[in-house]
C-alpha cells in the first residue's frame, strides 16, 4: 500500500512536470511568462554553481532560524507562564484574542522604519507571525492536563517546577510541536515576504531581481527552490515530532492490550 | 500509643455554581499503625473525598486531620495515594521504571538508592521484566501493579488507596487483592483501603468502617475476626466470612434507608470497641 502510494505520487509530479513542458511548447501560454519545465531546471542548475545563491539561501535560512527561534521560545515560556499563573490567562485573553489576527505583513512599514533592511526586519515580520502558532497552541496543551495525574504528582509532593517539567510540559508537548511545526511553514513563508518586499538579502530579494532583469527562467528557478524549503522543513517537523512524541496516542498506534 | 492517622469530626461541602454539595458530613474514625483498614460506603458517600481530604489534596471545611499527630494541610511526606484511573495516574511519556522513580526524586536519594527501591518494589509487585516498556503496553491489570509499585518504592508510612480494583476484571481484581494483603503483611505497611465492594472490604481488612449514605457519618466499626492467612478459596466460603459480608451489606442497607444501626445485627458481629 506505501509503495503503491509512492508510485502514484512520483507519477503525478512527473504529470505535472511533462504539463509545465508541454503547455508552453505549444504555445497556450507565452514562454517568455512562463518558460518549460526544461529551461526552469536548466535555470535552477546554473543557480546552484553560483555563490550568490547560496549566500542568498544562507540569509533567507539565518532569518527563518532565528526568527522561528525566538518565537519557539516566547511563545512556550508566555504559554506556560500564562497558564501556571493565577488570573493571568483570563486577564490577557483579551488582548491576544485583538493582536493574533493582525497580519505580519501590515507591520512591514513598521519593520522599515525601526530597522530598515537589516536582518531585524526580517526578525520582527518572522517573530510575529509565527509566535502567536506557538502560544496558542501551547495554551491548548497546557490546559489538557489531567486532574488525575497533577493529583498523583501534587500527592507525591512534586513542587510547582517539578509539576511544570514532568507533567505539565510532557502533556503540553504534542501541541507544542504541532505549533512549531506550524509555525515553521509560517516563518519561511515571511522570511520570503520580507525580502521580497523590503530587499532585505536572501532568496526573496533575488527573486526580485531577477524579475526586475526579465530573468524570468531563474525567477521560476527560484521559486522551485522556495518550493523545496518548505517541503524540507515540513518533513524535518515531523520527523523531529515522531521522534519526541513516540509515547504519544498519534504516533504509537494501537496496541493490544 | 496515638493513631498513626486521626480523624475527627471531618466535614466537606463544595460549593460553586450556585450549588452547595455535602459530600461528607461527620467522620471520626482512627488508624492505629501497621493496620489495614477498609472504609465501605454505597456508591456517592464520598469516599474519594474523604481520601482526597487525608492525602491533603482537598482541604475539610471542618474537622481536622491529624497524620503522625501533625495537622495534614497539604500533601504530607510519608503518604503514597492510589488512584482508581491507574491509566491517568500513570504519565505515559515514561517508561514503568521512570513512573516509579518519579516520586523518589523529590527525596534526598541517591541515584544507586533510587534504583535500588525501584528495582525492589518492581520485584515484590512480580513486575521486574517491565521495568523497560511504557504503562500503555501494559494490562489493566499490571498497570495497577505499576501505580502500587510506585507507592512502595515512596516507603510511606501509610498507603491509601482508593478503589484501587474498581476498573479490573474479576480475576485480575482477586490477584491483586492477595498482593495487598500480603505486601501489607510482608512490609507491615499502614494502609487505609477504600471501596464499594463489601465482600474485597471483609476479605482484604482487620477492620472495616462502614460509612453511610450522603450526608454521611460512620455507621459503624467492625473488627474483621478472619484469621491472618486467607485466601480467595477457603476464605470466602468460610461462614465467619458470610456472617460478616451479611452485617456489612445489612448495615449499608440501613444507612441507605436512612438508619443508624438497626437490629445491631442477627449476624451476631461485634462492632470494634476501639473508635
Amino acid at each position: 500500500m506505501k509503495g503503491l502510494n509512492a508510485a502514484l505520487g512520483a507519477a503525478g509530479l512527473a504529470a505535472f512536470l511533462a504539463l509545465g513542458e508541454v503547455v508552453p511548447r505549444t504555445g497556450l501560454v507565452k514562454e517568455s511568462y512562463f518558460p518549460p519545465t526544461s529551461r526552469i531546471a536548466s535555470a535552477l542548475g546554473d543557480e546552484i554553481t553560483d555563490g550568490a545563491f547560496w549566500s542568498a539561501l544562507g540569509d533567507t535560512l539565518t532569518g527563518w532560524a532565528i526568527g522561528l527561534a525566538i518565537a519557539v521560545g516566547a511563545g512556550v515560556v508566555v504559554g506556560v507562564l500564562v497558564s501556571v499563573v493565577p488570573y493571568l490567562r483570563e486577564a490577557t485573553a483579551s488582548t491576544i484574542e485583538f493582536l493574533r489576527p493582525i497580519p505580519s505583513v501590515a507591520l512591514i512599514p513598521l519593520a522599515v522604519l525601526l530597522y530598515g533592511t537589516e536582518l531585524r526586519s526580517v526578525l520582527l515580520l518572522v517573530v510575529y507571525a509565527s509566535f502567536w502558532q506557538v502560544l496558542i497552541q501551547t495554551l491548548y496543551g497546557v490546559q489538557d492536563v489531567d486532574p488525575v495525574a497533577e493529583e498523583t504528582a501534587r500527592s507525591y509532593g512534586l513542587g510547582t517546577w517539578a509539576r511544570v517539567r514532568y507533567v505539565l510540559w510532557p502533556t503540553a508537548l504534542p501541541y507544542v510541536m504541532t505549533g512549531v511545526r506550524l509555525a515553521a511553514a509560517v516563518a519561511l513563508i515571511l522570511a520570503i515576504t520580507a525580502e521580497l518586499v523590503i530587499g532585505a538579502p536572501g532568496l526573496g530579494q533575488q527573486i526580485a531581481v531577477a524579475q526586475s532583469s526579465q530573468a524570468v527562467p531563474e525567477m521560476y528557478a527560484l521559486i522551485v527552490v522556495t518550493g523545496l524549503l518548505g517541503l524540507l522543513i515540513n518533513v524535518g517537523a515531523r520527523t523531529v515530532e515522531r521522534r519526541a512524541l513516540a509515547w504519544h496516542q498519534s504516533v504509537r498506534g494501537e496496541v493490544a492490550v | 500509643m496515638d493513631a498513626l492517622l486521626d480523624i475527627s469530626g471531618l466535614r466537606k461541602v463544595y460549593e460553586g455554581s450556585g450549588r452547595r454539595v455535602e459530600a461528607v458530613r461527620d467522620l471520626t474514625f482512627t488508624v492505629e499503625s501497621g493496620e489495614l483498614v477498609c472504609v465501605v460506603g454505597p456508591s456517592g458517600c464520598g469516599k474519594t473525598t474523604l481520601l482526597k481530604c487525608l492525602g491533603g489534596l482537598l482541604a475539610p471545611t471542618a474537622g481536622r486531620v491529624l497524620f503522625a499527630g501533625k495537622p495534614v494541610s497539604g500533601p504530607p511526606p510519608g503518604m503514597a495515594l492510589v488512584f482508581q484511573e491507574y491509566g491517568r495516574s500513570l504519565f505515559p511519556w515514561m517508561r514503568v521504571a521512570e513512573n516509579v522513580e518519579l516520586p523518589l526524586k523529590q527525596k534526598d536519594l541517591s541515584k544507586a538508592r533510587r534504583r535500588e527501591l525501584v528495582a525492589d518494589a518492581l520485584a515484590s509487585v512480580g513486575l521486574a521484566d517491565a521495568a523497560g516498556a511504557y504503562p500503555w503496553q501494559l494490562s489493566g491489570g499490571m498497570q495497577q501493579r505499576v501505580a502500587i509499585a510506585r507507592a512502595l518504592a515512596y516507603e510511606p508510612d501509610v498507603l491509601l488507596m482508593d478503589e484501587p480494583f474498581a476498573a479490573v476484571d474479576a480475576q485480575t481484581r482477586a490477584d491483586l487483592e492477595d498482593l495487598v494483603r500480603g505486601l501489607w503483611r510482608e512490609r507491615g505497611i499502614t494502609i487505609l483501603f477504600v471501596t464499594h465492594d463489601i465482600d474485597e472490604a471483609v476479605y482484604l481488612g482487620e477492620r472495616v468502617v462502614v460509612l453511610s449514605a450522603s450526608p454521611t457519618v460512620v455507621q459503624e466499626q467492625l473488627k474483621v475476626d478472619l484469621p491472618d492467612e486467607r485466601d480467595q478459596l477457603t476464605t470466602r466460603v468460610a461462614p465467619r466470612f458470610a456472617e460478616l459480608r451479611t452485617h456489612v451489606y445489612e448495615q449499608i442497607q440501613a444507612a441507605k434507608r436512612g438508619k443508624a444501626d438497626p437490629a445491631g445485627g442477627k449476624a451476631d458481629a461485634e462492632p470494634a470497641d476501639r473508635p
